[in-house]
């Protein structure tokens, strides 16, 4: 299974790179938005896949049950998770805002709007 | 000791506010500061003669074993009490010099500091303790030279200035470095010490040519010589301090403090013989051909220090003997001979050598003062000039390496020299009245006491000299490293020194009667400045920024696409071959087997992105982002992450909700890349993939080691009251960071709403149409 995510992270940096290069200024964004899922799930997989249960301590017990996931990298992810959103929901207002003012969507020829 | 050198930063600061209030004597009161130390170190003397080295000792940098260690041995005390009593006069002077400018306090104070820094160089016995206050004198004396800001010339000749000599400090402190490596210690006298040891060593010669570019920049020695005449955009009093009296020697002064540890080998006598000998010629016949007072005492302060960097060369216990000697004489004439040329630029209107002339009986006291030290300069009997020119004679002639070079080379200078010093001492004030522009008068006494005190003091020394040959001898010994008796006398008989003597000076008086025929012809060799290593020195600077804007312009172009591959080339570039050879993807800690609902799951995020690249409409992306996103939610379920699973859940649907809402205010998806970037793009992104994948596969190489998660999930509960432990993690143990993380949200929430609501005036106006408002 780690392969297959490996592989599946493999595909969406690729994606999220390939369109953090268009010309076009909204798949832009949406690579900014792939390449987040990418680093968040690489940083998942990274912590080691575990079918066990979450790290939950059951009632009675001091400690979650071993095996349990990995919590550290999971907190870590949470945070990213929000706080990709937060670039995720501001890149798109830029975005538009840009477009208007730039009268175009074309990274290249807004480069040249430059005041 | 170090309090009372360091307290002058605290004075240097306080200078400003004082200029203010006391307006006329600031300078005078000021100068208390240099003058109370001059006072301090002159008691030191009959210790410091007696052979003893009185020293104090601060901890600075205790990690890196550096300490602020002053030692006042012979060599320090003569710099220091240069430094100091010059510094005094100068203050007193450039206090009224400067009357009525507006930023007379801050140069009084960085006068002040300048001195503080100066004193410390002086008396440091460790090496980067050294090397700190001499970058502050390079830095300090940048200000000073460009302190007519307003002036392009001035600015520009205060940066050549940093420039070359900051460049050399560079140097000087990679030479520092190795000789801490081959000597074991940062101390001069435990270098000093182990010198033998140091010699032998295999990094004696790149250290010692460090140094050696560290000390020649700093004492303008050719090929670096062409700053000096240019800092001569600063006020006067900063010419004669900086750059005759004290901080152009610091160069000189470092060769004669490293002199017991580096020098006496072949390199060293070679090396710095040679280039003191051609500074010492070219700075003459450089000075010759100059009008400006300043400039020909500039020009004639480069062969000076020629000279003094020769003798350091030659290392034979007369040449130090004689370069101590010359030392002291030269501080004294040359500062009061700047002081001079400042009076007449002042009083006259003017620093013309060839329009000045028969003001004796209008500035009677300026006059005296500057034949005293003019005289000194040409080596006139009975001034310490005449003194010290004897001993450079003598230690020329007895030189071991081509004393028939040497002697030749420092007659004719001084030949040349001797006309120097009489066209600005003597000149100005005999012979018919000159044509300038204002009816000069005698200056106040504030500004002729000082260069009189010093010319006084050269003739005084030389008359006197027996008495001080007990004080340099010190200095001497310092920079030999063992006891050695200077033996200074104005009289010793007939001898080929004499003989020397009075040919250099019959020469040089004959120079001085036809000046305006040598300065005619020196000017005709002018247009070979050009090609000198000023010139040489420009185009390197010219070339240097230019492949700096080149490499900003190629990694910072201002397009997005072009900065993006340029990093991602770098990641793979760097990072792909480490991971080849060093990586291994055994996997020997992944997890083996796919349960079906985990393959689709995977299948399902990859199909996904897929979708959002080949999308040729904006909603069939955001499709293609929701069932990656959503896709991912599952998987964090899958595997035991029910908070990610939940918050990725709610933000994926956020997300989805905002890019319908906005998408239709979107511009239209269009294929604008030619397809052989998008090739070249294609390439780029799956590079990318596979150094990703790579990397995940290579970290399960091995096992994982995580204290840290061990901690919080036995700390949970105990510690923070909570079975969740991401959640602990979150609120408790990481709170801060949560808290870091909400006010990222909350600057981002501000950022929105501020480009939604905010319009840019005008120029938006014609694009808000077309973006479909």
């Amino acid at each position: 299974m780690t392969v297959l995510l490996a592989l599946a992270i493999g595909v969406l940096y690729a994606a999220g790179t390939y369109l953090l290069l268009r010309r076009s200024a909204v798949r832009v964004v949406f690579g900014l938005a792939l390449l987040g899922h990418a680093a968040n799930l690489l940083v998942f997989t990274a912590g080691r896949l575990v079918r066990e249960g979450p790290p939950i301590v059951p009632p009675g017990a001091l400690a979650p049950p071993t095996p349990s996931a990995d919590p550290l990298p999971q907190a870590l992810v949470l945070t990213a998770i929000v706080i990709g959103f937060g670039v995720q929901a501001f890149a798109l207002v830029l975005l538009r805002r840009a477009c208007q003012e730039a009268g175009t969507d074309d990274v290249d020829a807004m480069r040249e709007e430059r005041p | 000791m170090i309090a009372a050198v360091l307290s002058g930063f605290a004075v240097a600061l306080l200078a400003p506010a004082l200029a203010k209030r006391l307006g006329r004597g600031a300078g005078a009161v000021l100068a208390l500061y240099p003058a109370a130390l001059f006072f301090r170190f002159l008691s030191r003397v009959p210790a410091v003669v007696a052979g003893e080295t009185p020293s104090a000792s601060l901890p600075f940098v205790p990690e890196l074993g550096i300490s602020l260690s002053f030692r006042l041995d012979g060599l320090a005390l003569l710099m220091a009490l240069l430094v100091t009593g010059i510094g005094a006069i100068v203050l007193v002077y450039a206090g009224t010099y400067l009357e009525g400018h507006p930023r007379r306090g801050p140069l009084l104070g960085l006068l002040v500091a300048f001195l503080s820094a100066m004193a410390g160089l002086v008396l440091c016995d460790d090496l980067l303790a050294l090397f700190a206050f001499w970058e502050a004198t390079s830095i300090l004396s940048y200000f000073l030279i460009g302190f007519e800001r307003e002036e392009a010339e001035a600015r520009a000749a205060a940066l050549q200035a940093l420039l070359v000599t900051g460049g050399g400090g560079l140097a000087l402190l990679a030479g520092f470095v190795l000789l801490g490596q081959a000597g074991g210690t940062l101390e001069v006298s435990a270098l000093a010490a182990n010198a033998e040891a140091l010699k032998a060593h295999p990094l004696y010669l790149p250290a010692l040519l460090l140094v050696l570019a560290g000390a020649f920049t700093k004492s303008a020695q050719v090929p670096f010589h062409f700053w000096l005449p240019g800092a001569m955009a600063a006020p006067t009093p900063v010419s004669a301090y900086l750059h005759s009296a004290t901080m152009v020697k610091a160069g000189v002064f470092l060769l004669a403090r490293l002199h017991p540890a580096l020098g006496g080998t072949r390199e060293w006598v070679w090396v710095v013989t040679s280039v003191g000998a051609a500074t010492m010629l070219t700075g003459a016949l450089l000075s010759v051909g100059q009008r400006d007072l300043k400039r020909l005492l500039a020009f004639s302060t480069v062969s000076a220090l020629g000279s003094l960097t020769m003798l350091v060369g030659v290392g034979t216990p007369a040449a130090l003997g004689a370069a101590m000697v010359f030392l002291l004489a030269h501080a004294l004439y040359k500062a009061a001979l700047f002081l001079v040329a400042g009076i007449l630029d002042h009083e006259a209107g003017t620093r013309d050598a060839t329009r000045l002339g028969g003001l004796l009986p209008l500035l009677p006291a300026t006059g005296v003062a500057a034949m005293a030290a003019a005289f000194s300069m040409a080596g006139l009997p009975p001034l310490l000039g005449f003194v010290s020119k004897e001993l450079l004679y003598d230690a020329a002639l007895r030189a071991s390496p081509l004393p028939f070079v040497l002697v030749p080379v420092a007659v004719g200078s001084n030949m040349l020299l001797v006309a120097v010093a009489l066209t600005v001492g003597f000149g100005p004030f005999t012979g018919p009245r000159g044509a300038t522009s204002k009816l000069p008068h005698e200056a106040p006494v504030a500004m002729w006491a000082g260069p009189a005190l010093l010319g006084f003091g050269s003739l005084a020394a030389g008359v006197f000299s027996g008495a001080l040959s007990p004080f340099l001898s010190a200095a001497a010994s310092s920079a030999l490293g063992h006891p050695y008796g200077v033996r200074l006398e104005l009289w010793h008989g007939f001898s080929l020194v004499l003989l020397k003597s009075l040919v250099t000076l019959v020469v040089g008086v004959a120079l001085y009667r036809g000046r305006h025929r040598l300065r005619a012809f020196a000017e005709r060799f002018a247009p070979l400045g050009a090609l000198g290593p000023a010139r040489l020195w420009r185009a390197g600077l010219a070339g240097l920024v230019s492949v700096a804007k080149g490499t900003a312009a190629f990694l910072s172009s201002g397009s997005l696409r072009q900065d993006v591959r340029v990093v991602v080339v770098a990641a793979v570039a760097l990072l792909g071959p480490l991971l080849l050879s060093r990586g291994t993807f055994g996997a020997a800690d992944a997890l083996p087997s796919v349960r079906p609902i985990e393959a689709v799951l995977a299948l399902l995020v990859v199909a996904g992105a897929v979708g959002a690249v080949v999308a040729g409409s904006r909603l069939s992306a955001v499709v293609g982002l929701g069932v990656t996103g959503y896709g991912i939610a599952l998987l964090f379920l899958v595997f035991g992450a029910p908070d990610l699973s939940m918050t990725q859940f709610a933000v994926e649907t956020l997300s989805v909700l905002l890019f319908v809402a906005v998408l239709r205010r979107l511009p239209r998806l269009r294929s604008r890349s030619a397809p052989r970037s998008r090739a070249v793009d294609a390439a780029l992104a799956a590079a990318v993939g596979a150094l990703m994948a790579g990397l995940v596969l290579a970290v399960h190489a091995g096992p994982l080691r995580s204290r840290l998660s061990g901690f919080f999930a036995e700390s949970s509960l105990p510690l923070a009251k909570g079975r969740n432990v991401v959640n602990v993690i979150l609120v408790d143990f990481r709170g801060l960071d949560t808290l870091g993380e909400i006010t990222v949200l909350a600057v981002a929430a501000l950022g929105v709403l501020s480009l939604v609501r905010l319009r840019l005036a005008a120029k938006g106006t014609a694009g808000a149409k077309e973006g479909g408002r």
